[in-house]
């Protein structure tokens, strides 16, 4: 039996007790809170050398004396403390190893073009797929001009249908009497184009984990516009110039939708065969390729915003057009797919 | 009775050890995460949001002020490309950093964390927030689209609007509360609160004026211990009166001395009793376990 009597008291307790735990090892935890604060408020710059090095030896501290605590601790107060601590100290010393620049130049030199280099199979497939929506719509519009209002939306068209003249589409190209009233809403109209096109892009990676079905229905929508568009210029003699107003930002921004198709679809794909790994396993790190490759294609869509909304209404030469897109086109492909030194490695 | 109450403790018990994950760091040992609630993601999410609307409207006001806005198309690119880069930008942007939390996070207490171990890439991030664009905005998609076209029905909407609403709740319909965009990154929401290190009420003097028995100290377990701790901490002196109450009927003794001295004098030597027995490897759950 024994004696109630024994009262537990703080440093001159005999033998073990819960309380000269925590006295011995108070002054290390809320050292090592503090080293968190600064850390987390100021970053790794603002820590002296001497800091530094306590880092470690704090955080092992504070998860040693968690493991006491919770075999031999019954403080509910003490062991959610410590708890916490341990886990905000984790996350810490273990989180980030770069610094915010080298992770950006590590992106752009490295990280983003492997990732769209390595959804090159989907691109493909993808591209493939507008490819496949244009041809269709322009060869029905093409037969039959009737076709063209089930394609293309009334507020999408804005005047531009089969029933148009050719003055008309000439003045929508920017060239004739119509082109220079708009100049002063460009920004609004640029800004307007890389929004929407964004969403769209985001939207169809984002529908690719529905096994890639909805990207692909999105992707050849897009086509679809596209041919039945083509097909109502080239009906009036217009293919040429028309292709010139399209392609200056177009390389830029049917590129950016392929890859974001590529990116839904990669998703899909993992999701229906993921091979040995489980699953979740392989939607994950599709997801995480995908990810990289969005944030590419973003900046891709801002770059066609800007020679949309910009390039295109201000320069009306159709040949200067296509060179322009050309070179964007050379640009993105030389970018992404030229092997550099880190493949190797 | 008593049988029915200790299968309630014992299911509150499992209840909350389904929301811990094991998350062993490289020194072994194990961080026991708790997943983070839908509640409280659901709490964060309407911060974060209310938070941009006023960030974009104060933004606009300092436009107005400043006298940009004479020209009326500004203000539309600002609200249209500000409303853009901060929707998307502003949960990737707070998420990268060291706590991995937009506001309305830190403020529940949450934080993101890759369900690997691993550290939190930034192409989670991105790909996590993406897919929100989906789930916020595809069933206000699919109400606009039935609303705007006469033809299709009622019911069609509806079962759209029910469609993408299955994707945006996903999170409710999985253990581990992922929303689909969590499932995608690979990461997981865990609780990440801050714990103030609170004083100990096991040293001192004036809790030594009462002495129990053995036979007095043996009714209760660790689940009222903590409940015990939970209420001194509390210091309020109703509830402190009620357990106090209950703990001298339970055991038997008179009312003689204030309720804090008398409570506190009788956590003490619980919980050196309990802890002492927890040296030896025991540990009693709750009164209902065997001593």
């Amino acid at each position: 039996m024994i004696p109630p009597a024994a009262p537990t008291r703080a440093l001159d307790a005999p033998s073990f007790s819960t309380s000269r735990f925590r006295a011995e090892r108070e002054a290390d935890w809320i050292a090592f809170d503090l080293l968190l604060t600064k850390l987390e408020k100021k970053g790794a710059k603002a820590l002296t050398s001497d800091e530094l090095l306590q880092l470690p030896l704090l955080y092992r501290a504070t998860l040693s004396s968690l493991s006491i605590a919770r075999a031999t601790s019954l403080d509910k107060a003490l062991l959610d403390h410590l708890e916490a601590l341990s886990i905000r100290g984790y996350f810490l010393v273990y989180g980030v190893r770069e610094t915010r620049w080298s992770r950006v130049r590590r992106f752009f030199l490295y990280d983003w073009p492997a990732a769209v280099r390595s959804v090159w199979k989907e691109t493909i497939i993808i591209s493939l797929i507008i490819l496949l929506g244009a041809i269709t719509s322009y060869s029905l519009v093409a037969s039959n001009p009737e076709w063209y209002y089930n394609f293309v939306g009334e507020d999408m068209a804005g005047g531009r249908d089969p029933r148009a003249t050719a003055e008309y589409l000439q003045s929508t190209l920017g060239h004739g009497k119509a082109a220079s009233e708009g100049e002063s809403g460009l920004h609004v109209f640029a800004t307007y184009l890389f929004t929407h096109n964004s969403r769209v892009s985001i939207l169809s990676f984002a529908l690719g984990f529905a096994f890639g079905v909805p990207t692909m229905m999105l992707e050849y929508y897009q086509g679809i516009g596209l041919g039945a568009m083509m097909a109502v210029f080239a009906g009036k003699g217009l293919g040429f110039d028309f292709g010139g107003w399209l392609f200056i930002h177009g390389t830029t921004e049917l590129f950016a939708a392929a890859l974001s198709g590529a990116a839904g679809l990669r998703i899909g794909a993992a999701v229906v065969f993921p091979g040995a790994r489980s699953r979740l396993q392989a939607a994950s790190e599709a997801g995480r390729t995908a990810g990289k490759v969005m944030i590419g294609v973003i900046l891709m869509l801002f770059m066609a915003g800007l020679l949309e909304g910009f390039g295109r209404q201000l320069i009306t030469d159709t040949m200067l057009r296509y060179g322009i897109g050309t070179l964007m086109l050379l640009f993105w492909i030389a970018y992404y797919y030229i092997p550099r030194r880190e493949d190797v490695t | 009775m008593s049988a029915a109450a200790a299968k309630a403790n014992a299911k509150s018990r499992s209840a909350r050890a389904k929301k811990v994950r094991q998350f062993i760091t490289p020194e072994g040992v194990d961080l026991e995460l708790r997943i983070a609630s839908s509640g409280l993601r659901f709490g964060a999410l309407l911060v974060d949001l209310i938070l941009i609307v006023l960030a974009l409207f104060l933004f606009s006001l300092v436009m107005l002020w400043i006298g940009f806005a004479s020209q009326s198309d500004i203000t539309m690119v600002v609200w249209m490309l500000g409303a853009f880069l901060l929707r998307t930008f502003w949960f990737i942007g707070f998420e990268l950093g060291s706590r991995a939390a937009t506001p309305g996070k830190r403020l529940m207490g949450i934080r993101v964390v890759a369900r690997d171990g691993g550290r939190l890439t930034a192409d989670a991030v991105v790909a996590r927030n993406l897919i929100r664009e989906l789930e916020l905005f595809l069933p206000l998609m699919m109400l606009g689209v039935g609303a705007a076209e006469d033809a299709v029905s009622g019911w069609t909407m509806a079962a759209g609007v029910l469609w993408s609403l299955t994707l945006s709740l996903f999170l409710l319909f999985n253990r581990d509360r992922m929303r689909m965009g969590d499932l995608i990154a690979g990461t997981w929401v865990v609780m990440a609160q801050r714990v103030k290190l609170d004083a100990d009420i096991a040293t001192g003097t004036a809790g030594d004026a009462m002495l129990f028995s053995e036979a007095e100290l043996a009714v209760y377990g660790i689940f009222e211990l903590q409940e015990l701790e939970r209420v001194l901490r509390g210091k309020d002196a109703r509830a402190m009166r009620e357990v106090a109450d209950t703990i001298r009927a339970k055991i038997g003794r008179p009312v003689a001395e204030e309720d804090d001295v008398f409570l506190l004098s009788y956590y003490r030597q619980l919980k050196a009793r309990l802890e002492r027995k927890l040296l030896f490897g025991k540990r009693r759950e709750d009164k209902y376990a065997s001593d």
